[in-house]
């Protein structure tokens, strides 16, 4: 029998992207694997206060093709260049030793996965769990910031700058070829009929006429501010700190998702409390005792001043370990209800890695008292406290408008 | 097409098939099909099929190769081939004129291995493609079942696809059946007659207990689920068939792919060599050969070994150094006639251990190396002392032997209804965390308590999944 040989059909590439289901699905799993271990993920340190575009590497544990295999007591065979000798490294584990294709596939190592997925990517996974609330946008609070046109199709009427030549003399064509005049139809017209040279005028009408149509898009503007509250006396550490950093970037990141234009404050306290830049704010450890209504004195000044609620949708956090002097909780009480009633959300978390909580005084009953809606307390307890407790922040503004 | 035409191909074909005959292979009737990268991609994934159920993983695995190709980590074969009658290759339309020749003969080698090699009789070849199309249909008619639907079929999938290597290992012995096992059983216990009974205590006869499923450790772990599971609906029993029959179709080429790589680069060499090609396309020949077979230093490269044990065991049986028929004998056959007869008759564990000589371990340096701290490091090289224990670790690593075996002890452990697994240690433990998820998936697939008794550091422990979870108990 004859070998047969089928030729290479183009339009078959095109057809036979058959995995194209399997993709999705398998795509569908990266996400679910990348929501599920989201906790883990947003707490690393890594992805924190990184560019948006920046390339992070998420391990997935979610979609590892499990099979019985060996240990790491396996041990296996290898290739040398000529003169291995005992002892030598060949290797690291985790990885296929040397160098190049592997082979085997059986190792556990080599199923391990990493997928890339950039920040922006992460953080859409992330929010569309959330059952993203639509964000109260007063309508106050939307500028008019943009006119952009766009061309969008074309029109039988218009003004004559606009008018597209090309697609005109189109018309024209087909309307000379429908009415039996066209080049071909005169030319045999004229061998039988002789000469009707005078009738070869077809000019253009009315109809033919096509102009560009151009929308002009406005846009609106809505303009947000975080506000960034923290505590910076010296009972915070750095862990403590890392972990306000954490919430932080995600309510920043959460609100410019929402809103074109973000704006950001920092704003560290101790017995006083200061603006500062964002490196001052994470870096800059300071010493001495806590009034924590020195700090909301400071935000609502700024909110005075800069962002007036009007124009501005304002989201306040503060981090604390709760630590405030006795003799400042009733002011620090009354500057969160005034703030709480500023903001469209106004949020405190208090900071207490295991174990600490104990012996130190809390501000969370203080601000129990306060009836406002805006206002929530979450407690952070270790890294993966984190991301429920921005849940349930979020959460209360959900319930507020419904 | 690049520079060359169709025409051209089916000269250099017929041309290499005649090479192919006079060197006495013997192939199925070949088809290639000519494909671009993107449609080669779409074959890989799905390991050649033209038809193939769907699953995520497979779309997982066209990732990963497209992520590779993309990066220009990893090239794309210069071909593929399926095992099936007429056997089915794909060549790839950007390859030279060269490649292509080199790619043809290559593919009828692996021709010839798959219609000749003893593992391979189990396979069908005849009925493959409609075999793996037949599964595709039903799947995707499961799928469409309102009543089934995607999820449950993949958290079947998911689970069957874990455990689809535990299936029967040597296919060429025939599974026993329960009748049989009972007659077996009932023997065993029988005394055996004793020339000396009279002055001999009498042996006792000790009832077996025939009640016990299974009689004898059954390795066919994802068959035996699918028989003794009662409460599996007829879909979920032929997924688990349809899983366990591609686990079959493919175990042949896990088990040979050494000797198979090999042998087909012996002979796309020994055939080009014979062909007379002009200058310029023996250079590329010998470029690209050499690309194929090289080794990879730290890895074992298939074809690279296997086509140096092929060409070692022609010339040890057609031209022996003074030594070798010293310590072997002289040949009692040509080197032609060996080297068929070993294709015909060997897996890659038994070609290792009969073929494999210290001589050549040490010409290309082999080694065995084990894991200190996360660090892997040379343990054995391939000298007088450790050539032994180099072979025999590289032996545990191909085909089948690179999978634990778990053999089924008892259905009904306990009387609940556990089943009690046993993997059946060589030195070398189970990734826990692995046994853990894949313990999970036999659990959903058995539908109670899964038990199995394995070795870890040493210790005899049961790994056990219920509905509380997972644990490990160490043994006394």
């Amino acid at each position: 029998m004859d070998t047969i040989f089928r030729e290479y059909r183009p339009s078959d590439a095109e057809r036979s992207d058959r995995s194209a289901g399997d993709r999705l699905r398998h795509r569908q799993k990266v996400r679910e694997s990348i929501r599920d271990n989201i906790a883990d993920i947003i707490a690393e340190e890594s992805i924190i206060g990184k560019d948006r575009d920046r390339v992070i590497k998420v391990p997935l544990r979610g979609i590892k093709e499990y099979r019985f295999v060996f240990g790491d007591n396996a041990g296996g065979a290898g290739q040398g260049e000529g003169d291995t000798q005992e002892g030598q490294v060949v290797g690291k584990a985790g990885q296929q030793p040397g160098k190049g294709d592997d082979m085997a596939g059986d190792r556990p190592g080599v199923d391990y996965y990493e997928t890339e997925v950039t920040l922006e990517e992460l953080i859409e996974i992330m929010f569309e769990d959330l059952e993203l609330p639509n964000l109260e946008r007063r309508a106050l609070r939307e500028v008019l910031s943009e006119r952009s046109s766009k061309r969008k199709g074309y029109r039988h009427v218009g003004i004559r700058v606009r008018l597209d030549k090309r697609r005109t003399a189109k018309q024209r064509v087909m309307r000379m070829l429908a009415a039996g005049r066209g080049p071909r139809q005169m030319a045999e017209a004229a061998a039988l009929e002789g000469n009707v040279a005078d009738e070869r005028r077809f000019p253009f009408h009315k109809d033919d006429l096509r102009y560009k149509h151009i929308e002009i898009d406005t846009r609106e503007e809505s303009n947000a501010v975080v506000i960034c509250i923290m505590d910076t006396s010296g009972s915070m550490d750095t862990m403590k700190k890392y972990l306000a950093r954490s919430f932080f970037f995600l309510l920043y990141q959460f609100v410019s998702t929402r809103y074109r234009n973000v704006e950001i404050v920092f704003i560290a306290h101790h017995t006083e409390a200061r603006e500062v830049t964002e490196e001052e704010f994470f870096h800059k450890g300071e010493s001495g005792g806590t009034f924590i209504s020195s700090g909301y004195q400071k935000a609502l000044e700024i909110i005075a001043e800069r962002y007036h609620p009007s124009l501005w949708n304002v989201y306040a956090f503060h981090c604390s370990d709760g630590d405030n002097f006795e003799s400042d909780n009733p002011a620090a009480l009354k500057a969160a209800e005034e703030l709480a009633n500023l903001c469209n959300l106004f949020g405190y978390g208090e900071i207490k890695p295991l174990g600490s909580r104990y012996y130190e005084s809390s501000m969370l009953n203080v601000f129990r008292r306060i009836q406002n809606p805006n206002f929530h307390t979450v407690l952070i307890e270790r890294k993966e406290d984190i991301w429920p407790s921005f849940k349930a922040f979020l959460a209360k503004e959900r319930a507020q408008q419904d | 097409m690049a520079k060359h035409e169709i025409k051209d191909l089916v000269e250099w074909d017929k041309r290499i098939r005649e090479k192919a005959a006079e060197f006495g292979l013997d192939c199925f009737p070949q088809e290639f099909e000519i494909c671009d990268h993107s449609q080669m991609l779409g074959y890989m994934a799905y390991s050649g099929m033209p038809s193939h159920y769907p699953h995520w993983s497979y779309g997982k695995s066209y990732e990963k190769l497209k992520t590779l190709y993309d990066h220009g980590v990893s090239g794309l074969p210069y071909e593929m081939v399926i095992n099936s009658n007429p056997a089915i290759a794909y060549l790839m339309r950007d390859n030279t004129l060269l490649l292509q020749i080199l790619t043809i003969a290559h593919v009828y080698g692996h021709n010839d291995f798959f219609k000749n090699n003893f593992t391979y009789r189990t396979t069908r070849p005849e009925l493959t493609i409609e075999t793996f199309k037949a599964h595709a249909m039903r799947v995707r008619r499961y799928i469409e079942d309102p009543s089934i639907g995607l999820e449950k079929i993949e958290h079947v999938l998911d689970a069957a696809h874990a455990l689809e290597w535990q299936c029967r290992r040597n296919l060429a012995i025939r599974k026993i059946d329960r009748a049989e096992q009972i007659d077996r059983a009932v023997e065993a216990a029988h005394p055996r007659e004793d020339p000396f009974k009279k002055i001999h205590a009498r042996p006792e006869y000790k009832e077996p207990d025939l009640r016990k499923v299974p009689l004898e450790p059954d390795e066919d772990v994802l068959l035996f689920i699918r028989d003794h599971n009662p409460y599996l609906a007829e879909w979920e029993k032929d997924l688990l068939t349809i899983v366990d029959e591609e686990a079959k179709y493919f175990l042949p080429m896990m088990e040979t792919k050494i000797m198979n790589e090999g042998w087909a680069s012996y002979w796309h060499h020994r055939i080009l060599e014979s062909l007379e090609l002009d200058q310029g396309l023996h250079l590329e020949f010998i470029i690209r050969h050499n690309q194929v077979v090289r080794p990879i230093p730290g890895q074992i490269n298939p074809y690279h070994l296997g086509f140096k044990l092929w060409q070692d065991i022609y010339r040890r049986w057609t031209n022996p150094t003074r030594e070798e028929v010293k310590r072997d004998g002289p040949p009692n056959k040509s080197g032609a006639e060996k080297i068929f007869e070993v294709r015909e008759v060997e897996r890659d564990a038994s070609f290792i251990r009969r073929y494999l000589t210290e001589e050549l371990m040490r010409e290309m340096d082999l080694f065995e190396y084990e894991q200190r701290g996360d660090e892997y490091v040379v343990s054995k090289v391939s000298d007088e002392e450790g050539w032994r224990k180099v072979k025999e670790t590289l032996i545990k690593n191909v085909g089948a032997n690179s999978i634990p075996v778990i053999k089924v002890e008892d259905a009904d452990f306990g009387q609940n209804r556990t089943l009690y697994l046993k993997h059946h240690h060589d030195g070398r433990d189970l990734h826990l965390e692995y046994a853990e998820k894949t313990m999970s998936y036999l659990q959903r697939l058995w539908g109670r308590e899964v038990v199995l008794e394995t070795s870890l550091d040493g210790k005899r422990s049961l790994l056990c999944s219920n509905d509380r979870g997972f644990s490990v108990r160490t043994l006394k």
